[in-house]
């Protein structure tokens, strides 16, 4: 198993190396030591390896990722998994504001709380967090899956397009055109996968409440030409 | 951008290594900031004794006999130490107020960057790793201090541009942001008797905060009253005789990060500036909220 240990080796040399893994390589596990908050780790891995991050992450770790399976170890900074393709992250501490931002596809998993503006304008990703998410998450949100274990702060779902967010404490407000929706048995089965994936045990997918689009926003009103 | 930092002591075994400390996490930051960088340490002090920080821009003309020239002028001993562009003068605390006047008399150029019975403060153009070798500021001790390395957004990159910025008695404050409405506030503040050394808008919040507490507020509700009348971003590191405080705008775009241990409370922009912090691995670390006030003193 490489490891790398961010004391000795530069950043870039660490994510040279994990874009040099070429498709079918042996390699697939790895370990980076001492990352000490720095920025940009691990991001823009294209293959299916596993990449253990022992101790916190700067901005941006795991941005792009693309079929990495990466664990950080510690907590995150601004903007973990920005613009993830697929593949999955999971943070074992807390992460920064805008986790999961514009993000494509796969899952992000934050096992404490995320702080604002998590899952902005994502894109068909899926995140999970257990604790509690910040405010403004999910500003103008897509498509895919916010999870949210504890409570979410104000304005969630500002301007959302079609992103289902389920959230299993209280909501401190709900942004413009976000509104709470009825669960149906197929909100329930898509919340079941996503709990069992994220490693969420005990907690019952009945427990959230979903909030979506109003879709009010989606076409010009005439009637509120004046305020522009 | 713009990085800060700041850092409050707990343990007395910890206070001699309080500038190595923090010169560490500032300099950490340095790509936050490469323009400028400041630092005010709260040191050791004893109330007859209070500090006086200047600045000159020609101090192999200005610093030498100024101790003399001072003492002539308030009738009592000055103690002058000179770091680089800076001097530390010494006088009997209630020869303060005329200290600074004979100062300013005898030196028209200097520039007063802050006084007290605690503070030194030392900031200039320049990367962080350069102006804390300038200031020799590894080998300070003290019970807190905070930092600051700064990309001007709002104002020219000049010393008295740096942070951190002192405007009342063993007051200071770093910020990373920038204010919208400074130039109202500190229209109000003059109308007050608040005076202005620049047209920086972080000058602004930290006469704010020092208008607010001479008129009775403690840090806490000074704090507080940030978050109604500035308008703008900001993350605020505040440091008083005792006190060491923190607040966020209510967006909370400027990032923040603190660790609190039995041994100190610390701040940093980023994550970065606390790793290498004494039982960093066992530290409560979190993210401040948004609008909501933080503050410790001894």
């Amino acid at each position: 198993m490489p490891t790398v240990d961010l004391a000795k080796s530069s950043l870039r040399e660490l994510n040279q190396a994990l874009h040099d893994i070429k498709k079918g390589s042996n390699e697939t596990a790895w370990e980076v030591v001492n990352p000490k908050g720095s920025h940009a780790v691990a991001a823009g891995v294209d293959q299916p390896v596993s990449i253990d991050v022992r101790g916190s992450v700067g901005y941006y770790c795991g941005g792009m990722n693309d079929g990495g399976a990466i664990t950080v170890h510690g907590s995150a900074g601004p903007g973990v998994g920005e613009n993830m393709m697929s593949g999955t992250i999971v943070v074992k501490g807390d992460a920064s504001q805008y986790a999961g931002a514009t993000g494509q596809g796969g899952l992000l998993v934050i096992e404490g709380n995320a702080s604002s503006r998590c899952g902005i304008s994502m894109k068909g990703i899926d995140i999970v967090v257990h604790g509690n998410i910040g405010h403004m998450s999910a500003f103008m949100a897509q498509s895919g899956s916010l999870v949210v274990l504890g409570d979410a702060g104000d304005a969630l779902g500002d301007s959302i397009y079609e992103a289902k967010l389920f959230v299993r404490g209280k909501v401190k407000s709900l942004g413009a055109d976000c509104v709470k929706k009825k669960m149906h048995p197929k909100h329930i089965e898509r919340l079941r996968k996503l709990l069992d994936a994220a490693g969420v045990q005990g907690v019952k997918p009945e427990e959230f409440t979903r909030y979506g689009s109003a879709r009010t926003l989606y076409n010009f009103n005439i009637d509120n030409a004046d305020a522009y | 951008m713009c990085g800060i930092v700041g850092l409050f002591l707990k343990d007395k075994s910890l206070e001699p290594r309080l500038g190595e400390l923090l010169s560490e996490m500032l300099v950490s930051l340095s790509d936050r900031g490469p323009d400028s960088a400041g630092i005010a340490i709260y040191g050791a002090g004893d109330k007859k004794k209070s500090k006086i920080t200047i600045q000159s821009t020609n101090p192999e003309s200005d610093f030498p006999g100024l101790g003399k020239d001072l003492e002539k002028g308030i009738g009592a001993r000055v103690d002058v130490i000179v770091k680089s562009t800076h001097a530390v003068i010494e006088v009997p605390t209630e020869k303060l107020d005329a200290a600074r006047d004979a100062i300013l008399a005898a030196r028209p150029a200097v520039r007063i960057m802050g006084a007290g019975q605690v503070i030194e403060i030392f900031k200039e153009v320049g990367l962080p790793a350069d102006v804390v070798k300038r200031f020799g500021l590894t080998k300070m001790a003290g019970t807190h201090g905070i930092g600051h390395t700064r990309m001007a957004t709002e104002s020219a990159v000049t010393t008295m541009g740096a942070h951190p910025f002192s405007t009342g008695p063993d007051q200071c404050l770093v910020h990373n942001g920038s204010l919208s409405n400074h130039n109202n506030v500190r229209r109000e503040l003059k109308h007050d008797g608040m005076t202005f050394e620049t047209e920086n808008d972080t000058e602004v919040a930290a006469a704010f905060i020092s208008n607010k507490m001479a008129h009775g507020d403690n840090l806490g509700a000074a704090l507080e009253k940030t978050l109604t009348d500035l308008d703008g971003f900001f993350t605020f590191v505040v440091g008083t005789k005792n006190g060491f405080g923190v607040v966020r705008d209510p967006i909370a775009c400027k990032p923040a990060v603190m660790a609190e241990t039995d041994q100190y409370v610390a701040f940093g922009s980023e994550y970065r500036a606390l790793a290498n912090l004494p039982g960093i691995d066992d530290a409560r670390v979190w993210e401040p909220e948004p609008a909501k006030v933080y503050f410790w003193e001894h």
